[in-house]
């Protein structure tokens, strides 16, 4: 059995929230790598990542520094918080630099209810919510289509979605990418993917996904401006954040290929550090098929988002007795942080054509970038990062600073640092609920033992990766948003 | 010991090491392993068998099929497997594996249900034969 790694390489402070790793601390490296940490997260990063974030750095065509944002822990091939982007024409794409559940992403949709107001009806809210979005092991989805129609969804994401009444024209220019990676091809996924994510349009799935109410308080309004840009604009305002992914779709989508590029690395003199690293070259037939099958997973994921969304709307409509139009149930936005995608950068003084790779990392985009729609170009994109269920999380804005820095990315989280086998001896999920329902957060779970492996205390302090990402320039700090209910798997 | 999940490996996954006293033994603890982490087995009756019929040309990737294959029936089918009787056939490079599983289709009221495994990495993935028997050890996605 390979050695688990156990020693870390000496870094260089660059800034007090940048450290690096030269490029002769291992043979092939090609570029430094750069992890995004204060001392203390540093610290408290185990030594996983630095073998991984260093790994990375030897995949043929990357481009200046292999990347870990501080949230980052050891996750297999890249790990996870990992950035790095490859030249589109020499360089390469990885489905292990996706991961397995491509374009798991977070959702937040605004309500124009107080806390106040909300409190009261929290339990039937929740409640209700727990009905009507599946949740759990093997769980089925409440949209139900044929073939054809599923290959649609793949193909089209959100704008289907809306087209068949699962949303607002709005949501779509709310969303990454406008809902779509336009790239998609269904005659590159296998029946078998097709098969096994066509029943779960409309599921959250279960581990660390959620849907989750949360309160935007007076004194975690950071940017007043700019949150009233993203729509939140009164304090104790209630919002809704959605966590999940591609489910079996993307799984099996990651699973195909993984096994398919194995056989294909010895055809293009590929050799890498880690089997998950597995690789093709971007332009290759097998990483061209990969990139339009990986757009497939992504679609399907922001549909699932999308229809998800349709079901809180309703579920507000059934408690408040009142249209999600009254109550101004806008998406914030919907952002990616597993995925691919194919950017164009500055990379020493020219612009290039890059295959930004994000695994557990969230797109940042600024100001006036082209690809934002109208309402948020002069603010920047939203971001968004979950923390624990006990912690909350945040909403972000996009910065010039990323652009320049890390491909325009940063965080998605707080980071595990128990494993799921620690905090399930450590933490029981019946006490979980209880402590937490005294704390003003209402839980439904459908697992417990998802929900103690889940427990706060097995996460770092989200607090203080969003204070890094903050001070380091690469995110600003808009909204710290507090959770009051929540839907586990 | 049938397998044991090892707490210090994989944050955010779950890792195994897999016991056998011969390779049928050891994809049949390995199949327990991932049904013991998706659901409490006490909890499921067995009234759904369903067969696998597959074959490779390496004993690593079998093993990774077989396990995927567990994975893609949890979501295409619902199956909350129980327990699986392997049968695993070498005929010079190929290997034919056979095997059925016995468990319930999924339900919430009837399961006490665990984990959703996403998918079996590649990570420290390794299946080997060793004086005392069969060692394998897989870490899946959570």
């Amino acid at each position: 059995m390979r050695e688990l790694p156990t020693t870390k390489p000496n870094t260089t402070q660059i800034t007090p929230y940048i450290w690096e790793i030269s490029p002769d601390y291992k043979k092939g490296m090609l570029v430094p790598a750069r992890i995004y940490a204060s001392a203390k997260l540093l610290a408290e990063m185990d030594a996983g990542v630095f073998e991984q974030v260093t790994n990375v750095a030897c995949l043929p065509g990357i481009q200046k520094y292999s990347f870990c944002m501080p949230d980052g822990h050891w996750g297999y091939g890249f790990p996870i918080g990992g950035v790095a982007a490859f030249d589109a024409e020499e360089g390469i794409i990885s489905p292990g630099g996706i991961g397995f559940d491509i374009n798991c992403g977070m959702r937040l949709v605004t309500t124009n209810l107080t806390y106040k107001e909300v409190q009261p009806r929290l339990k039937e809210l929740i409640d209700t919510f727990f009905k009507s979005v599946p949740a759990g092991v093997g769980c089925k989805g409440f949209v139900k289509v044929n073939k054809q129609q599923f290959i649609n969804i793949i193909e089209s994401g959100s704008q289907w979605c809306v087209d068949n009444g699962y949303g607002w024209k709005s949501d779509i220019e709310r969303t990454e990418g406008y809902g779509v990676i336009d790239w998609a091809d269904h005659t590159k996924v296998s029946d078998k993917a097709i098969s096994r994510g066509i029943d779960q349009l409309g599921t959250l799935g279960s581990g660390n996904h959620y849907l989750e109410a949360q309160v935007a308080r007076a004194k975690d309004i950071y940017d007043p401006e700019t949150a009233k840009a993203f729509g939140i604009h009164s304090p104790d305002q209630v919002v809704v954040m959605v966590h999940c992914g591609s489910r079996g779709f993307g799984h099996q989508i990651g699973t195909d290929y993984l096994r398919t590029f194995e056989g294909v690395m010895k055809k293009h003199n590929i050799e890498v550090r880690d089997r998950e690293l597995t690789c093709a070259p971007f332009q290759s037939k097998e990483g061209q098929d990969y990139y339009k099958a990986m757009a497939c997973a992504a679609n399907m994921a922001f549909a699932n988002r999308q229809v998800i969304l349709h079901r809180i709307r309703e579920g507000f409509e059934k408690v408040f007795k009142t249209s999600a139009e009254k109550l101004e149930m806008n998406l914030v936005y919907d952002v990616a942080h597993n995925i691919a995608k194919l950017e164009e950068h500055d990379v020493d003084g020219k612009r290039k054509k890059v295959v930004v790779h994000r695994k557990g990392s969230t797109r940042a985009f600024p100001p006036n970038h082209p690809e934002l729609c109208k309402l948020y170009k002069k603010a920047g994109q939203p971001i968004i990062i979950g923390g624990s269920m006990e912690t909350g999380s945040h909403l972000l804005v996009g910065t010039e600073q990323a652009m320049k820095e890390t491909f325009g990315s940063t965080a998605h989280g707080s980071g595990r640092m128990m494993s799921r086998a620690a905090a399930k001896h450590k933490f029981q999920g019946d006490s979980l609920l209880k402590t937490m329902e005294k704390k003003g957060i209402y839980v439904r779970a459908v697992s417990m033992q998802g929900l103690a492996e889940e427990a706060g205390s097995a996460y770092k302090d989200v607090d203080e990766v969003i204070e890094t990402v903050h001070n380091a320039g690469i995110s600003r700090r808009v909204v710290g948003l507090k959770p009051i209910g929540n839907v586990k798997g | 010991m049938k397998y044991r999940i090892l707490d210090d490996v994989a944050i955010a996954d779950v890792a195994f090491e897999i016991y056998g006293k011969d390779l049928h033994e050891l994809f049949e603890n390995a199949a327990l392993a991932i049904f013991e982490q998706s659901a409490d087995i006490t909890t499921i009756k067995g009234e759904k068998k369903r067969s696998i019929d597959i074959s490779s040309n390496a004993l690593d990737t079998l093993f990774f099929d077989f396990l995927s294959e567990l994975l893609y029936l949890k979501d295409a089918e619902q199956l909350l497997g129980k327990a699986a009787k392997v049968h695993i056939a070498q005929n010079k490079s190929e290997y034919t594996l056979q095997a059925e599983i016995v468990g319930d289709v999924i339900s919430q009221q009837k399961h006490t249900l665990k984990s959703d495994i996403k998918a079996v990495t590649y990570h420290m993935f390794k299946i080997e034969e060793t004086p005392k028997g069969w060692v394998a050890f897989v870490v899946v996605d959570i």
